[in-house]
């Protein structure tokens, strides 16, 4: 096999760019210094500027994010659920300072790749030899009729993206009445985190089955089945809840109104006091913005050795926003992170990055108070196939139990304070 | 069929070009890293989770064998040790060996 000059000069592409700009080509601190610029401080972005800032002492990084704080999606069903409080999935961005990380308060609202600027409302421009966009999701609110007037009325929540939505919901829990109607809907895949839904169904029945009996769980799921776990949740909702939670798979809601709080489907019309509708999701706008979403598509296309986009040079996307076989989890958010940490810090030194990374993802669900189970799998890259093959041995648990309960806690504590310390 | 050029033939000329072998210890540094979400900052757990930091190399090589052969009973490890090498749980029991406790 031969190399004609077009591949070889797509493979080292990005090394002669380096060269072109004068960037590092060794790693000592006091060489040529390099400007990574990551946009969104979750458990992707967050992770990202740390470990460009752990491995590469040349590389200068700027991180932006808008939110005063980082607020979990992970746990936040437990929130919803009265385990915790908005407190407890609420961290500060203090202790990323320690690696000499910028924190910029801003949204940025136009990105140049031609000149490698992002601009910011605040109206900065900040230039990058390398940028990294982890956006999360955009909830897709227009595909669902109503939706807007009803989430701004207060009365429909998709409580998707963590933070005020959590806290409604879990009032709007609260204020029910026993013998009431909780209603739950489900996007289509690919959502952020799969089993997330059952979750969250699994530990509303827990409140209401202690605080308000007579109550109801009404399931509207698009797909045909439970994605994700569903042994582990088959076994709580039939052993713990059982009789509480109707579940009516290939339903998806078309409508929503607010003022009669219904949930329309193509089959029925149907009333609740408590409206969570969780509508379909694409990458983040910011992709569309770097035009690193793929066209006529949702998610945006990478190489998978480096997450820089297939459509635009020197811009990586990580996390939920990437087109692949990997979950969407906040998990394997961090996990591409570091994989895309590791290739920005020899692409910047002008060695060629890992071709051959692996990532793993852990997540752990609740089905209780007191009980949770796992997912757990390894990918490695298969550069023959250009994805992350799923390794043997990788599943879930078919039940949950008291051990699991401790190691989610474990793990929730562990994740943050790795991406934020 | 010249178009499509395996990212390991890649990586191989991109070393042969810059004459680093940087890509093994990069490789490591990486996978070792993505341990440390569930198992705590610097191999630090804050919990009922078990730390990685400063644990015997020869102990943790051991341990992942075991757990991938289903010697050692585990919740989750099985899952984990199963996708990693026996020349990767040297790298990182290596690695792991010489985080500070």
């Amino acid at each position: 096999m031969t190399l004609n000059r077009r591949d070889f000069l797509k493979i080292s592409g990005a090394g002669a760019a380096i060269t072109l700009t004068g960037c590092a080509t060794t790693q000592s601190a006091s060489g040529p210094r390099a400007h990574v610029v990551v946009v969104g401080a979750g458990f992707g972005g967050a992770t990202c500027a740390k470990y460009l800032r752990t491995w590469g002492p040349n590389i200068d990084v700027t991180l932006i994010e808008p939110n005063d704080k980082f607020i979990s999606c992970p746990i936040s069903n437990w929130v919803i659920g009265g385990l915790r409080n908005m407190n407890d999935i609420t961290h500060g961005y203090d202790k990323l300072s320690k690696y000499g990380i910028k924190m910029v308060k801003d949204s940025v609202i136009a990105i140049d790749p031609g000149k490698r600027t992002v601009k910011t409302r605040g109206g900065s421009t900040i230039g990058y030899d390398r940028l990294v966009l982890a956006p999360g999701i955009d909830v897709m609110t227009d595909s669902i009729k109503g939706y807007k007037e009803a989430e701004s009325a207060g009365k429909v929540t998709h409580a998707w993206k963590a933070g005020a939505q959590t806290a409604l919901l879990r009032k709007q829990l609260e204020a029910m009445p026993d013998g009431g109607t909780f209603l739950m809907a489900i996007p289509g895949t690919p959502y952020r985190c799969p089993p997330g839904p059952y979750e969250r169904i699994s530990l509303v029945a827990n409140y209401l089955s202690q605080a308000k009996p007579k109550s109801k769980i009404l399931v509207l799921d698009s797909n045909a089945d439970i994605v994700s776990k569903k042994p582990l949740f088959m076994d709580a909702w039939t052993t713990k809840y059982a009789g509480m939670i109707e579940y009516r798979p290939a339903n998806a809601v078309q409508a929503v109104d607010g003022s009669k709080m219904t949930a329309s489907t193509e089959f029925d019309e149907i009333k609740a006091d408590v409206l969570n509708v969780v509508p379909r999701q694409r990458s983040g706008d910011l992709c569309a913005l770097a035009g690193v979403r793929d066209p006529n598509a949702n998610w945006c296309t990478v190489n998978f050795a480096t997450f820089e986009s297939a459509h635009v040079p020197n811009v990586h996307v990580i996390g939920d926003s990437v087109q692949s076989g990997l979950p969407k989890s906040g998990h394997m958010a961090t996990n591409m992170a570091k994989v895309c940490a590791a290739a920005i810090v020899e692409l910047m030194a002008g060695r060629q990055p890992d071709a051959m990374p692996v990532v793993a993802n852990t997540c752990y669900s609740a089905t209780s108070g007191t009980t949770s189970g796992y997912v757990a799998n390894v990918y490695r890259f298969d550069a023959a196939k250009k994805e992350y093959v799923n390794q043997p041995e990788g599943g879930a648990t078919p039940k949950g139990d008291a051990a699991n309960f401790v190691f989610n806690e474990s793990w929730a504590k562990n994740i943050w304070a790795d991406v934020l310390s | 069929m010249y178009k499509k050029i395996p990212l390991a033939i890649a990586s191989f000329v991109g070393l042969a070009l810059s004459g680093l072998a940087g890509a093994a210890d990069i490789h490591t540094k990486s996978i070792s890293a993505t341990c440390l979400s569930c198992h705590g900052p610097g191999g630090k757990s804050l919990g009922a989770i078990p730390s990685l930091a400063g644990l015997e190399k020869d102990y943790f090589v051991k341990a992942m064998k075991d757990f991938k052969s289903g010697a050692r009973p585990s919740t989750i490890m099985k899952r984990h040790a199963s996708g990693y090498t026996d020349a990767e749980f040297e790298a990182m029991g290596a690695y792991f060996a010489g985080l500070k406790k």
